[in-house]
């Protein structure tokens, strides 16, 4: 066993009864487990020597041992309103998926409206020369600025709700997203290019045929680098207060001083993340048939 | 030269090149003069191969044909028109896969017809007409990195004949392929050519296969490309390229390399201290 372990492999991973593909997805997910365990573990073991205050650091056991105490803060009762009943409204754990979801739908549809809209913008800026003049400067100005810097715009404009925290996700991601297409566009293999234009293609079918699927897959890797962007400042937009959100409950367990509840969001917000990310790369190997895995190239090492 | 222009438009060679000069980047710190005062005629269905020292211009020269480029200086015709502009007449093949990794193999033979929005019918029939002279009718419907590097540089050359071409340019198209590949490759390559009639203009710096496919070898200088000499093969083919003939054309196009390949190292060498 302890000779599995050193050789990197899983003990028990070598169950013949399982396909090899199957094998392996059973093992990368088992390692998974064991790095979160190990984590989790010297966190306990602080804990117990006394080491992290379990007041301001709780352990996972504490923040992840009694949900429903922690579900009572996700709150999507619309109680403040005058007229509606404080008891009304969804149970705890409902809450919590309804809260989940309106944050994974402002990050999904912030991610697509921002990468239809950067790759549109990146191809015509090197399809139109006086595009590019008229427009790139600007882009490339504006590039750096951080995201929180749009907050107030984001208010300015769109007031409260679920409208400023999708700007914020698209504002983050839109400006390198379009820098990051344009330099696709200028790495795309000369030949291809030639090739396409001894066939007769014109400039129009050598970015339709041509340029544009030779983009694709670095874009997704651009976009599911993006993924974990768009998931960071949509915690910060719906912090300003967007009805509700898990952004909003780190606000309350923040102002109510309530560690345990900034632990357990940070896990939910850590798994969504994660099975975002795998969402995509299912996507990707859907729509990127060609493009061959190289994960496993550094393993000879 | 007025008389020699006109003499060249109304010749029916493939190609006609009349003081072809190209300078890269011209009128920037960066210009940089490739070619210099190529005069250069290609019969239909002739084998010419380009040989210099690597960075001589002979590839600018192939791109020029092809119409990808425009040359700074000089004139070009084939089949009496000007070169102007790519033409499916002029097909480029490359050292590297150029295939397009996202189509089949029969959607890339068949990717000029696509172009011109013809039928997938007519697209499949002509790719299996295409892979069938290549050999390869069995890979239509794998994808380009299902194949071997052999295998691809075939599938590019039968997406180059599926357009009919009548000038087959390649750029050393099998410069990444072992020596056994290349070897049954050129003799592929021959096969094609006696077959569809083309003119080929192959781009190499490889003397031995110069030796076993040329009519005709033209020699570069190093940089900037020049035409230094011109050496007609008249071996019968099959060739053995053991036979004494080719070991003293091997000997001969050596003798005319090496100076222009010393050259060329002597340039680089002052370039890269100069910085």
């Amino acid at each position: 066993m302890s000779s599995d372990l050193v050789a990197g492999r899983l003990p028990g991973a070598a169950a013949p009864w399982l396909s090899a593909a199957r094998r392996q997805s059973l093992a990368r997910f088992g390692w998974a487990m064991v790095s979160i365990g190990l984590f989790a573990g010297l966190w306990e073991l602080a804990w117990l020597t006394g080491v992290a205050d379990a007041k301001l650091l709780p352990p996972p056991h504490i923040f992840l041992g009694n949900i429903p105490d922690q579900a009572r803060y996700f709150n999507t009762a619309t109680r403040w309103q005058i007229g509606v009943n404080p008891a009304d409204g969804p149970s705890p754990y409902e809450a919590v998926l309804v809260t989940i979801g309106a944050t994974a739908g402002r990050v999904f549809a912030g991610l697509g409206i921002a990468a239809v809209l950067s790759v549109s913008v990146g191809v015509l800026i090197r399809y139109f020369g006086l595009l590019e003049k008229l427009v790139l400067p600007t882009i490339t100005l504006l590039s750096p600025v951080s995201p929180i810097a749009w907050l107030p715009v984001a208010i300015f404009i769109f007031g409260i709700g679920n409208k400023p925290a999708i700007f914020m996700v698209v504002v983050a991601l839109f400006f390198h997203m379009v820098l990051s297409t344009i330099s696709q566009i200028d790495n795309v293999n000369r030949n291809f290019i030639h090739v396409a234009r001894t066939m007769g293609a014109s400039k129009r079918q050598v970015y339709a045929r041509v340029i544009i699927p030779a983009i694709l897959p670095q874009l997704l890797i651009v976009l599911r680098l993006n993924l974990f962007g768009a998931w960071m400042v949509v915690l910060v937009a719906e912090s300003t207060g967007v009805g509700f959100g898990l952004g909003q409950v780190i606000m309350l367990a923040r102002n109510t001083f309530n560690p345990s509840l900034v632990f357990f969001t940070i896990a939910l917000i850590g798994l969504l993340g994660f099975l975002s990310d795998w969402v995509l790369r299912q996507l990707q190997k859907r729509i990127l048939y060609w493009v061959p895995e190289t994960a496993g190239v550094l393993r000879g090492l | 030269m007025a008389s020699d222009t006109y003499a060249a438009w109304s010749s029916q060679d493939a190609v006609v090149c009349r003081g072809i000069g190209m300078t890269w980047a011209e009128g920037t710190p960066r210009a940089h003069e490739a070619l210099r005062d190529i005069d250069l005629d290609i019969a239909p269905g002739e084998f010419v191969v380009l040989l210099g020292p690597s960075g001589c211009g002979k590839s600018t020269l192939l791109y020029l044909i092809a119409g990808l480029e425009k040359a700074s200086r000089g004139r070009m015709w084939s089949f009496r028109d000007p070169v102007e502009a790519p033409s499916p007449d002029r097909s480029l093949i490359f050292q590297e896969t150029s295939l397009f990794p996202w189509l089949t193999v029969w959607q890339n033979v068949s990717f000029g017809l696509s172009i011109r929005g013809a039928p997938v019918a007519e697209r499949r029939a002509v790719a299996r007409e295409a892979l069938s002279r290549v050999g390869l009718v069995a890979a239509m419907d794998k994808r380009p990195d299902e194949l071997s590097g052999g295998m691809r540089q075939r599938v590019a050359v039968a997406r180059a004949l599926a357009m009919r071409p009548k000038v087959l340019l390649m750029d050393e198209p099998f410069a990444a392929l072992d020596v056994q590949t290349r070897a049954k490759m050129q003799d592929f390559l021959l096969d094609v050519r006696r077959d569809s009639g083309a003119s080929v203009l192959f781009v190499t710096h490889h003397i031995d296969e110069a030796v076993a496919l040329a009519d005709r070898v033209v020699v570069f200088t190093a940089r900037p490309g020049r035409i230094k000499t011109i050496v007609p093969i008249g071996l019968p083919r099959p060739r053995d390229p053991f036979s004494p003939e080719c070991e003293a054309l091997r000997r001969q196009l050596t003798a005319e390399l090496r100076s222009e390949v010393d050259r060329a190292f002597a340039e680089q060498e002052a370039l890269t201290s100069d910085q």
